[in-house]
């Protein structure tokens, strides 16, 4: 049994989930038998590290810094084997504005987007362009930051004249943003483990609004708001097609261990967009990945496990 | 050692139970009804990283308790060791001890009134007041009538008693009674009598107004035209930085008034120590409600507040707030003055410990706190003040609960960014911020920053259609 630190916390915006998901795996990994060595990532990541000496690192981070590789390459460089994905991966699946890049070049469908810096508006007139940007995505339009992973941020352009306040909103979380073409339809999110080496792809779980005609990001996964349905009542097709897309997904970012992929399936066209991929998808109770693999009668211990041994199987064989 | 056998220790093994998305539906079927409208939300997420070491937080109600002297506390504790250990230890009446009620009198005396001990009932805080009300009141569906924005922790108490909260607009001399009136009118028509209406007349938390005192007559009333329950919140009544006192509402009417304050502010919110004072049937049924809930208020404090009360005059720790809180609020408005843009409107409070202000429509705060944190710094977004989506471009300030260094810098740093976020607007919408004269800071405060379609570019954004409507349409469960 192995000596595991829990990176869980930090300092990012989605520190309260980080610190749910992070309490369930070390449960997981108790019982599973290993010792933990449980850290509230902060300043003193380093030095706890280095005195705790783990054989292993469970990434249980969510958001700025955990999910966009910074945490990931310290401990690369110091040597600790990680679950999840490594840095590229990272770096990739967290800059939304690189991954539908990386997935249009690929030509796996993705909403139309534009995506400005900061500094575009301020410095380079991109405002002027937006009459045009809203004549090829046509309202509504969805504006949100590169770097957020959860809903915060995310706004709901009906008209032109809200797409200033929702650029404004989406900038106070990065210094990028994008405007997507809303796609209208089915809320599907395809989660994936590695299994003996392979990418598996789950159940589907749908997200579905309880209430009609509703759609506000923010209220998306709240208790109450959101009934999940997994597996997702699919056609057959549809279904293989979402988790083929999904796995191709994984592979072209280069994710592994697990993570979840975000699409759309459009109503009108009955056609899958991506709009994203976590490469740490929340853990806990209520996240999507844990019912997923419940779904396919995988405990959430098992799936812990499973985590695990995918990260050993992973890490490069220690120096003689 | 063998007392603490079976306790969890931070680094032992857990013993938290398994807990999976199917075990949460089978524990979900078993939920009441109204733990459904009790939601987590991005936002719940965000307020918790503004309790972080290293963030400046203007976002707290808290009261300074660093002031109070710890070698009082100690000998406060022997006092009550000395002569009321077993009784201090021991279960109390439901009502609260007589001796705090002594000392609850001489706290309502200093604002003029006069109050019997049989009239009383000592609660745990005064949020139990807010509590005891619905659950003597509110009946699913019931109509609870209250200011916009309000109380942001009373929110969740009337949505956890499923009432149908209808609100008030404000304005510097506080809710808008002809508004109310008129509000009135129209749930009578459609079949609602209200059960209470709650205000908090004095230095309005979030929205730093006082109730003026025209308005406190017209709200009397009302009340007892209607035979309508007021719930009088007034726990910064004593802590007047400026003007004259005004008369509570109890003063001038107490037969539909019901009266609740605390010991927060005057003295600490750790004892968890307020009380209400009103009509006999009611105080009855709310007791019976407190019995329900916890039997007796901590009898430990009792002691405690009591003895501080004999210790000598209670007012003199209350005059040492006043003169840190005012110098505080001073510093919080010179900062908006010199941060803030002209766009922004702010209120000037003459009490308590929050000032309301607002920011240009197409500026959201709840995203705003989120760049914020970034520099350490954090507030009060204006939404938890209100049940309707509004609320959206305002903010609660609070000054009491951090030195003036800390105002002054947190202050600067939100300032830049506000400054950087109208700039970029500017940008956006080729009208760069003009340096135009400045709204009056005491200005009707905004009634409905997002209400108006035709009016803010924020109205139709992310929301669904409807629920930034007007107080007067918002769905009501019993048609």
């Amino acid at each position: 049994m192995s000596r595991i630190a829990v990176l869980k916390g930090g300092r990012s915006l989605e520190r309260q989930v980080s610190l749910k998901s992070g309490a369930r795996v070390e449960d997981a990994l108790e019982r599973l038998g290993h010792s933990i060595v449980r850290v509230d990532v902060g300043a003193d990541l380093v030095d706890r590290l280095t005195a705790d000496r783990p054989d292993l690192a469970f990434v249980a981070l969510h958001g700025r810094d955990g999910e966009d590789g910074t945490v990931q390459e310290l401990l690369e460089v110091m040597g600790i084997p990680h679950t999840g994905s490594g840095v590229s991966a990272c770096i990739r699946a967290a800059d939304k504005v690189l991954a539908k890049h990386a997935m249009r070049d690929a030509a796996i469908p993705t909403p139309d987007f534009y995506a400005f810096s900061e500094t575009a508006f301020r410095e380079l007139g991109a405002a002027q362009a937006l009459p045009a940007i809203e004549e090829r995505l046509q309202f509504p339009i969805v504006v949100k930051p590169a770097g957020q992973g959860s809903a915060l941020g995310i706004k709901f352009a009906r008209t032109p004249s809200d797409v200033p306040g929702a650029l404004i909103a989406a900038f106070s979380y990065d210094r990028k943003v994008l405007l997507e073409r809303y796609v209208a339809g089915r809320d599907l999110a395809v989660s994936i483990i590695d299994e003996g080496g392979a990418p598996r792809a789950l159940p589907i779980v749908e997200a579905v609004p309880e209430q009609e005609d509703f759609y506000d990001f923010e209220s998306r996964y709240e208790i109450g708001r959101t009934r999940f349905v997994c597996p997702a009542a699919l056609d057959e097709a549809i279904e293989a097609r979402a988790s083929a897309i999904a796995l191709e997904v994984y592979a072209l970012l280069g994710l592994s261990g697990f993570a979840r992929v975000d699409m759309m399936l459009e109503s009108d066209s009955d056609e899958l967009f991506v709009l994203e991929a976590d490469s740490i998808p929340g853990l806990t109770e209520t996240s999507l990945l844990p019912q997923a693999a419940d779904a396919a009668g995988i405990g959430f211990d098992e799936l812990i496990g499973r985590i695990v041994e995918a990260a050993h199987a992973s890490a490069p064989s220690p120096a003689p | 050692m063998s007392g603490q056998a079976g306790r969890g220790r931070a680094g032992s093994k857990s013993r938290r139970p398994r807990s999976t998305a199917r075990d949460i539906e089978r524990y979900g079927a078993l939920f009441a009804e109204r733990t459904k409208v009790m939601k987590s939300s991005a936002m719940r997420d965000l307020m918790a990283l503004t309790e972080r070491d290293d963030v400046i937080s203007l976002a707290g109600g808290l009261p300074d308790t660093s002031t109070f002297p710890a070698d009082s506390y100690a000998s406060l504790m022997s006092t009550v060791a000395a002569s009321s250990c077993a009784r201090a230890l021991q279960y109390g009446p439901t009502e609260g001890l007589t001796l705090v009620k002594r000392c609850i009198a001489e706290v309502m005396g200093a604002e003029d009134m006069d109050v019997d001990e049989d009239e009383l009932l000592v609660t745990t805080g005064g949020q139990q007041v807010i509590d005891l009300v619905c659950k003597t009141l509110v009946d699913p569906g019931d109509v609870v009538v209250c200011e916009a924005p309000t109380y942001p922790g009373a929110v969740p108490t009337f949505t956890s008693y499923q009432a149908n909260v209808v609100q008030i607009t404000m304005d510097r001399d506080g809710m808008r009674t002809d508004e109310l009136e008129s509000t009135l009118d129209d749930l009578e028509r459609a079949g609602h009598r209200p059960k209470f209406i709650y205000t908090v007349p004095n230095f309005h938390n979030p929205a730093g107004v006082t109730l003026s005192l025209e308005r406190r007559h017209e709200l009397v009333r009302i009340a007892s035209e209607r035979e309508l329950l007021v719930l009088e919140d007034n726990p910064y009544g004593l802590l007047r930085y400026e003007g004259e006192p005004l008369p509570t509402l109890r003063s001038l009417d107490d037969e539909f008034i019901i009266y609740a304050s605390t010991f927060s502010k005057i003295l600490s919110p750790g004892v968890r120590l307020g009380w209400t004072a009103a009509p006999g049937p009611v105080l009855a049924k709310m007791n019976l409600g407190k019995q329900a809930s916890d039997l007796c208020s901590s009898s430990i404090s009792q002691y405690f507040v009591s003895a501080y009360f004999d210790s000598g005059p209670w007012e003199d720790y209350v005059r040492s707030l006043i003169d840190i809180y005012r110098r505080r609020r001073d510093v919080l408005l010179d900062a908006l003055a010199e941060h803030f843009p002209r766009e922004a409107e702010w209120t000037h409070p003459e009490g308590g410990l929050f000032i309301w202000a607002t920011l240009p429509d197409y500026i959201d705060t709840t995203d705003l706190l989120a760049r914020a944190l970034q520099d350490h710094v954090a507030f009060v977004p204006g939404r938890a003040a209100y049940v309707d989506g509004r609320g959206g471009s305002s903010m609660r300030l609070n000054f009491s609960g951090v030195g003036v260094d800390d105002i002054r810098e947190g202050m600067r740093r939100l300032g830049e960014i506000v400054r950087e976020q109208v700039e970029l607007y500017g940008t956006l919408t080729g009208t760069a911020s003009k340096s135009g004269a400045r709204r009056d800071p005491m200005a009707p405060l905004p009634t409905a920053p997002d209400a108006s379609p035709a009016a803010s570019p924020a109205a139709s954004r992310g929301a669904p259609p409807g629920t930034e409507a007007n107080v007067l349409q918002l769905r009501r469960k019993r048609a």
